[in-house]
């Protein structure tokens, strides 16, 4: 045995990779006068003590388990992929005219109907990047670089010259039509003796995104799809030999991924802005490569990093209203955790590995 | 358009090419060795943050653009640790040096100036100044060839010249010296390196830091010789545009060059003219800002020339036992 059990893999090389991420980021907070402990102790406050702060931190875990989802089984097929962000732009242009333009009866027969359209949006752009990798052997990592630029580009022109109702200054479209309103969390747990998420944007769509996090688990275990899909991730030549199409997998994975990653924009989009903005993105696809790489790939992973990721930036926003520190800090513990989870994971599982092998031998 | 609008243009065009080529050939060092770098736009951020906040604090540009280059080379540094000696993801690893040096420069700005995430505007000894070449003066009176003179190869800052004299320079050390066999061999074949003796690790981080070096003055023209100070996010994308140019040389110096240029072209037009009206139909601003993008997918796609990277790319070397 050379190899260390797998719990340690799972569990304790992303949470000392957590640690690292903390200590550097404490360290940055004193940097520059601040105080760690309590910066800490005010984002729990801010996030984690009302109910109205959940509210904000389930609302931006929303958007992280989905992109967490895109990037995590693209990971499983060996695939990079960057342009979530600029998929779940697209996505949003798909929920915008699913729900400008169809004439919904109410809220849930619009949430399938502008899902479906996200998810499409959403893969469809993933397509060409996924096309190019497959038949052409264009790198995906680029492709999908230039793609998320392509998206913003795209989003511009059509949010400017098309979409934008007449007279209005900013670039976004009319408001969505009432029926398309869903359900926020203040409306759905609150009782008249005692309002809940008061003012907060978690909607419904919260638990779509627990759904997708069951589906993308069965589909990755107890699929044959997500059995081809590890496979051809573990080793490509392996699977050619099994009969499994490389082009197939990587254009379906990617398929996939980018549905997930368009599905994002219905929590932003139809749950909380109610029409389609120019950034309504915020950067989510970028965290959900920090999400996926934490997360270990494994959706129930991804679900606790998401939340933790919510809880950042709930609680970022909190320090930003109160204290000196900037929004930007969450940006710097976010390129921590990328670091340590993924750039430098052998950093922290070489000397762990060591470790338990002298421990065994002693045994 | 008259010759002075076309000389603007062209102007403009230099202008903003520079950065790219800078940042263009600093990737072709890295790549070429068989280090991936995405982390490009990241570098070019801190520099541009670093060269200007020192330079506003010691009003001097060129310890401003030590600074710069230093922080660039601690990005770079941290990149060849994580993909050279700890063989870790080069893609990952980029990524998270765009975002770390997003977030910090922001933070520390935020911290020593208080002005929402910017330098306070660079004066006098904290800029680059253009430079006149001799005789620009004298000769802007002769038709056609004065007026380029004097317009277009003179009155840029000393960055520019010495973006461009770099060509040539990575052309040379690329292909007529032994360094320069070396180091492509190592992003092809690092096991035949390796045989032969010499270090792959340390051929790597040299041209890693040759990268961050170059990325360092990239950045610090952008906030001290285009732009007289550092805003938030100021390089806007151009990292990858650099990152774009470098496929679409297929990784080598002349074509860089010119790649350069034709995305600095576009950029110049797009700033200039907004929706450019063809007659026929109006191609929107938004078509040129995405155009460098889709030019790289259309070459990567093999459709014009193949673009191949170099063989090691990516792949940390593990030593044989």
């Amino acid at each position: 045995m050379d190899k260390m059990p797998g719990w340690a893999d799972a569990v304790l090389v992303p949470l000392i990779s957590l640690i690292l991420a903390a200590i550097l980021s404490a360290l940055v907070i004193i940097g520059i006068g601040e105080d760690p402990i309590a910066a800490f102790n005010l984002m729990v406050e801010g996030a984690l003590m009302r109910s109205s702060g959940w509210g904000y931190t389930l609302y931006y875990a929303t958007n992280f388990i989905f992109t967490g989802l895109a990037v995590a089984i693209a990971f499983h097929a060996r695939l990079f992929n960057i342009g979530g962000e600029g998929q779940a732009m697209i996505g949003g242009l798909g929920v915008a005219l699913a729900c400008l333009y169809i004439p919904w009866p109410n809220w849930y027969v619009a949430l399938v109907g502008a899902t479906v359209s996200a998810a499409l949006f959403g893969a469809l752009w993933a397509l060409i990047p996924a096309y190019l990798q497959a038949k052409r052997g264009s790198h995906i990592v680029i492709t999908t670089i230039m793609f998320n630029f392509i998206a913003a580009a795209v989003l511009n022109y059509v949010l400017v010259n098309l979409l934008r109702p007449q007279g209005a200054m900013d670039p976004a479209t009319a408001r969505f039509p009432e029926p398309t309103h869903l359900p926020t969390f203040q409306e759905m747990f609150s009782t008249a003796a005692e309002p809940m998420f008061r003012g907060a944007p978690a909607n419904v769509t919260f638990f779509l995104a627990l759904f997708m996090c069951l589906a993308v688990w069965v589909l990755i275990w107890r699929t044959k799809l997500g059995y081809e899909i590890r496979a051809f991730g573990e080793s490509e030549s392996a699977a050619r030999y099994a009969g499994i199409s490389p082009v197939k997998i990587t254009v379906v994975a990617m398929l996939i991924s980018g549905g997930l990653a368009g599905m994002m924009a219905l929590n932003t989009t139809m749950g909380e802005a109610e029409r389609l903005v120019m950034n309504a993105t915020e950067g989510a696809g970028f965290i959900g490569i920090a999400v996926a790489l934490m997360g270990r790939s494994h959706p129930l992973g991804v679900l606790l990093a998401a939340l933790l990721f919510g809880f950042l930036y709930q609680g970022g926003a909190e320090l930003a209203l109160w204290t000196n520190i900037p929004r930007e800090l969450i940006v710097v513990i976010q390129a921590l955790v990328i670091l340590f989870t993924g750039a430098l994971d052998n950093m922290v599982r070489m000397p762990l590995e060591k470790l338990f092998l002298a421990t065994r031998r002693k045994a | 358009m008259d010759l002075a609008t076309l000389l603007q243009v062209l102007d403009s065009t230099v202008r903003l090419a520079t950065p790219l080529l800078l940042a263009c050939l600093a990737g072709l060092f890295s790549e070429r060795a068989g280090i991936f770098d995405i982390g490009l736009e990241g570098k070019m951020l801190a520099a541009a943050f670093f060269s200007a906040a020192i330079a506003s604090i010691t009003r001097d540009v060129w310890i401003g653009l030590g600074a710069g280059i230093a922080a660039s080379l601690a990005l770079s540094l941290l990149h060849g640790l994580a993909s050279i000696t700890f063989r870790g993801n080069q893609l990952i690893s980029g990524v998270a040096i765009n975002f770390l040096a997003a977030g910090l420069t922001v933070l520390i700005a935020q911290d020593w100036f208080s002005q929402g995430g910017r330098t306070p505007s660079l004066i006098g000894a904290g800029r680059f100044e253009p430079i006149v070449l001799p005789g620009a003066e004298a000769l802007a009176g002769v038709p056609l060839l004065g007026p380029i003179y004097a317009e277009l190869i003179s009155g840029h800052s000393i960055l520019v010249y010495v973006a461009f004299a770099m060509v040539p320079l990575t052309w040379w050390l690329l292909y007529r010296t032994r360094f320069g066999l070396r180091l492509r061999a190592v992003g092809e074949a690092p096991e035949a390196v390796d045989t032969a003796g010499i270090s792959v690790v340390g051929l790597r981080f040299v041209a890693v830091g040759i990268c961050g070096v170059l990325c360092g003055l990239a950045g610090a023209y952008l906030a001290t010789a285009l732009q007289a100070g550092f805003v938030k996010d100021m390089t806007a994308g151009r990292g990858f545009i650099a990152l774009a140019a470098l496929i679409f040389a297929k990784w080598r110096p002349w074509y860089a060059l010119y790649a350069c240029l034709l995305f600095g072209l576009l950029q110049a037009v797009a700033l200039r003219y907004q929706n450019i009206d063809l007659g026929v139909f109006v191609v929107p601003v938004q078509f040129m800002d995405a155009l460098p993008y889709i030019l790289t997918v259309v070459i990567l796609a093999g459709f014009v020339g193949k673009a191949i990277p170099p063989r090691a790319g990516g792949e940390p070397y593990v030593k044989e036992r």
